[in-house]
């Protein structure tokens, strides 16, 4: 790899946007590919490249057998993002663990009592309604989302954004009953059956999970296997 | 927070050590699993930077194949020519190490230019 195309990799990273490494195997000769451009000492067919951005998409590394030979893409994406909605208990545990896992975490609770730098230091937070907060977000199909105010109206206007985004979990915090009762305020809405079944709801794995710390890692856990159960 | 070491860099970020390494005069190797059959400790796209003096930063298994892997990045650092390793319970190519869970991996190893 030229120490140029390392440095460019890095760029990206630093930027925050997304770019595959295209390496021959045969002489180890490679391209970056973005999704809407392509550069370096490897030229790739249009037809290539629509392998590399769909594999980039998916963030799928791999093999590709192309015209230009044997290749391997690695797909570089920007981290993978958790939004909370309630700068709660169980946040404070959920942000340290899901930022291990290698998620950007954002916080959105308009009630300035919690989102306080102090409760936490190292995540973005956002005191915007919701609603406006989500939609700045521009949740995208390497979001998650989790709800966890209890409160229907904190926690109603930002699932009914989720739920209109491509975002590959959706989890709400709250025991059966509660989960009733949103899910018939969101039918109300005019959500379908098919739509509020991507909710987890009561959210989390069922591992017993009773502690703040637990809840997260019943939460996290779910995430995870959402993630790689859909991409199985 | 992932943890960070004096440079800023996780400690497990291969590429940015790779690109300091490099930027520090060193001669350096980049070994990434580009391919995995049965069980395998590490998916593909994993990656591990390796220095001249035979440091290492991330991991292509579970800890089974790294030694090997610094081994043959001497002589890749030395020569420029990527080569395409593989190793699994085969042994087809006499490696005296191999993947305790059964699984094969392919791991290729390029010079930093």
């Amino acid at each position: 790899m030229k120490a140029d195309t390392l440095r460019q990799t890095l760029d990206f990273r630093i930027k925050k946007l997304p770019v595959a490494v295209v390496t021959r195997i045969a002489d180890g000769a490679q391209g970056l590919v973005t999704p809407t451009e392509s550069d370096g000492a490897l030229t790739l067919s249009e037809v290539t490249q629509g392998k590399v951005r769909a594999r980039l998409h998916d963030d799928r590394s791999g093999r590709i057998d192309a015209a230009e030979g044997d290749l391997f893409v690695q797909a570089l994406n920007p981290p993978k993002r958790l939004i909370l909605v309630g700068a709660v208990h169980i946040a404070q545990s959920l942000v340290p663990m899901a930022q291990i896992a290698g998620y950007d975490v954002i916080i959105i609770d308009p009630r300035g009592a919690f989102a306080t730098k102090d409760r936490f230091p190292d995540v973005q937070l956002t005191e915007d309604w919701p609603d406006e907060a989500m939609e700045k977000l521009t949740p995208d199909h390497r979001t998650a989302v989790v709800t966890l105010t209890h409160d229907p109206k904190l926690d109603d206007p930002a699932l009914t954004v989720a739920l209109r985004s491509e975002v590959f979990y959706i989890g709400a915090l709250g025991s059966n009953r509660t989960h009733n009762a949103r899910c018939g305020r969101l039918r109300d809405a005019g959500f379908g059956e098919a739509e509020i079944a991507r909710i987890h709801g009561p959210v989390g794995l069922d591992i017993g999970a009773k502690s703040p710390a637990e809840i997260a890692v019943s939460i996290l856990g779910q995430i995870t296997q959402t993630l790689h159960r859909a991409a199985a | 927070m992932a943890e960070t070491s004096a440079g800023g860099l996780s400690s497990d970020d291969a590429l940015g050590h790779a690109s300091a390494w490099r930027e520090a005069g060193k001669g350096v190797a980049l070994a990434t699993v580009v391919k995995t059959w049965g069980s395998s400790p590490r998916p593909v796209g994993s990656q591990m930077a390796i220095d001249e003096d035979g440091n290492m930063i991330g991991s292509v298994s579970g800890g089974c194949i790294e030694g090997a892997v610094v081994m043959e990045s001497r002589g890749i650092i030395g020569s420029g020519t990527p080569k395409l390793l593989e190793f699994g319970v085969s042994n087809e190519m006499a490696w005296e190490v191999g993947l305790a869970c059964g699984g094969k991996v392919e791991v290729f190893v390029e010079r930093i230019d």
